[in-house]
């Protein structure tokens, strides 16, 4: 009985997956048409979602950087992979010391920072970018890799992930290691932080992913070509005109790529990251 | 006398360990939004040879009396109230779908989150490409399902149709991470709830509304509010798609205070905005804070 209402719903969880799949499937196939106007004439039917004849030239176009004004892909791919790796690897840093002093150290002002740590949570970029301008640009940071990368390391959701965990490791366990003689420093680096490799894992991939899809700030912030990440170049490519679909969907394809392969690799962990984000929250 | 000392040293290292932050926080997030507050009274420019003035509330009646603003604001809640039920809904709905132990389950669910791994610029092009007028492949799918009497729409450019088809790509990219946490909060809720429930003779409707609903409700919580904030902040997708048209259709506040901020290079008037914006935010996380706190109460 329950076997047979569960093969019921099979065709429902096969419509849904079409839906989440068939855009992502005509970006693959269209990067592969050479033809711009075959593509035009076969985006109204079936066909969208075949290739007769693939060919790998718009990538060779886009890698080459030919279409993109002379600068090559990998230099995008570049930026956008230094900047997301040096928030990530500088917010884990700087993230998890604080959260460290804030749940293990007893010191005047340590619930009032916790307090405002939470406050900070609150508060939307987008909301602090025009002023933030306003300072970058007086630092003469503007057009910059540390411009992208400064403003973002410190995270105060991310403090307060490390902090919930740091919070639950049993006090013994430093007591023990402060009775030997380790100080706060040696107990941070050899059992707080091997211990939150779970978190650290967490708050990567939510870094990862809000960084590597942010628009309004380098928007802002970088001018040609040199500074620019994916997000923005990809929407510059995707504005040019005459727009060829076959050029801009290789590049769409490229900038996706790097992410859905981690994904697929690690699904569970994606999945796991967004989770412990909710129930914490 | 050794108590003390202990304490005094704690002070020194946890000041150590917390300056890197405290530094960083206190130049990028507290100093802006204190600049927000202040530069939203003053003519400050980005680039300007006259010095910055004091100007009082102006900037502020200014904004109020722009019909621009009021219907970026009207926008912004428009797209919140659409997307955060449809979304939420709609998570909700393939959460329980998808919380069963059948064969193939697991691919399933990383289909359905895999949008919310894709740049949404990208996820931009990719609909925009379907979206093409007149024989885009979405145009062509309404008319088979019509058997022609439907369409074409101009789906980016009809000031109608706009805003719905930006709600529709959006839910489309980010309904997969709502799903997720209702996901794990279902897989929360005991099962001698539902055993219990089944004694009861409560049919599976009513097990739904008087089980499932109510041990959602911090998942509930949490979605509806990060959903709700995320919809405020709705940049990407009009900046790509439609620049904000057409005739501000599809403008949002972000967009109203990137265009008069940056392109215009008002400072002081951006913030001014910006402020506005940032209350809004605060009024609903303040919501948010004041329900779990009701929640922890109970227990």
């Amino acid at each position: 009985m329950r076997r047979t209402r569960h093969l019921w719903l099979y065709p429902v969880f096969i419509l849904f997956a079409l839906i989440f799949i068939a855009p992502v499937e005509v970006m693959f196939v269209t990067s592969l048409k050479r033809d711009e106007l075959e593509i035009l004439r076969e985006m109204t039917s079936f066909r969208a979602f075949w290739v007769a004849h693939p060919s790998l030239e718009n990538y060779a176009a886009v890698l080459s950087g030919e279409v993109l004004g002379g600068t090559p892909f990998a230099r995008f791919l570049f930026n956008t992979v230094l900047i997301v790796g040096s928030i990530v690897a500088g917010g884990i840093a700087v993230n998890s010391m604080a959260a460290f002093a804030l749940a293990r150290l007893r010191f005047r002002g340590r619930s009032f920072l916790v307090s405002l740590v939470v406050a900070l949570i609150i508060l939307p970029f987008e909301g602090l970018a025009v002023p933030l301008l306003l300072i970058v640009n007086r630092f003469g940071w503007l057009n910059s890799y540390h411009v992208q990368i400064v403003p973002f390391i410190a995270h105060p959701f991310s403090i307060y992930l490390f902090y919930q965990f740091f919070t639950k490791i049993p006090r013994e366990l430093d007591e023990a290691a402060r009775v030997d003689g380790a100080s706060p420093w040696q107990i941070y680096w050899r059992i707080g932080l091997p211990l939150s490799l779970p978190v650290i894992a967490t708050v990567a991939i939510l870094q990862s992913l809000e960084y590597w899809n942010s628009f309004l700030w380098p928007l802002m912030v970088t001018r040609g070509p040199e500074y620019r990440p994916l997000s923005v170049a990809m929407n510059n490519f995707f504005g040019q005109y005459p727009r060829y679909w076959g050029d801009v969907m290789a590049f769409a394809v490229l900038t996706s790529m790097p992410i859905l392969l981690v994904y697929l690799l690690f699904q569970r962990w994606f999945i796991q990251s967004v989770v412990r984000s909710g129930l914490k929250g | 006398m050794l108590i003390r000392r202990k304490k005094t040293d704690d002070a020194l290292v946890a000041l150590g360990f917390l300056s890197p932050s405290l530094l960083l926080l206190t130049a990028f997030l507290i100093a802006p939004f204190v600049m927000a507050v202040v530069l939203s009274f003053t003519n400050q420019r980005l680039i300007s040879p006259l010095p910055t003035q004091f100007i009082g509330l102006r900037n502020y009646a200014r904004l109020f009396s722009d019909p621009d603003f009021w219907t970026a604001l009207r926008n912004t809640v428009l797209f919140a109230a659409v997307v955060v039920p449809l979304q939420s809904g709609l998570a909700l709905f393939l959460a329980t779908l998808i919380n069963r132990r059948i064969r193939g389950i697991n691919f399933f669910r990383g289909v359905y989150f895999m949008p919310v791994v894709i740049t949404m610029v990208v996820v931009c092009v990719i609909w925009y490409f379907l979206l093409i007028y007149p024989e885009g492949l979405l145009n062509a799918l309404v008319r088979a399902v019509s058997f022609g009497k439907l369409g074409p729409y101009d789906w980016l450019r009809d000031r109608r149709l706009a805003m719905p088809t930006i709600i529709l790509i959006s839910i489309w990219q980010g309904v997969g991470f709502q799903m997720v946490i209702y996901l794990a909060g279902l897989q929360d809720i005991p099962r001698e709830l539902y055993e219990a429930a089944v004694i009861d003779g409560a049919n599976p409707w009513q097990q739904f509304w008087h089980v499932t609903m109510p041990g959602l409700r911090n998942a509930h919580i949490f979605v509806l509010v990060t959903t709700t904030i995320l919809a405020f902040k709705l940049f990407t997708q009009v900046e790509v798609l439609t620049q904000g048209g057409p005739l501000g259709a599809t403008n949002t506040l972000v967009r109203y205070i990137f265009v008069s901020g940056y392109r215009r290079l008002k400072v002081g008037y951006a913030s001014a905005a910006s402020v506005i914006f940032v209350l809004i935010v605060l009024f609903i996380s303040l919501i948010q804070r004041k329900l779990f706190v009701e929640e922890r109460e109970i227990r």
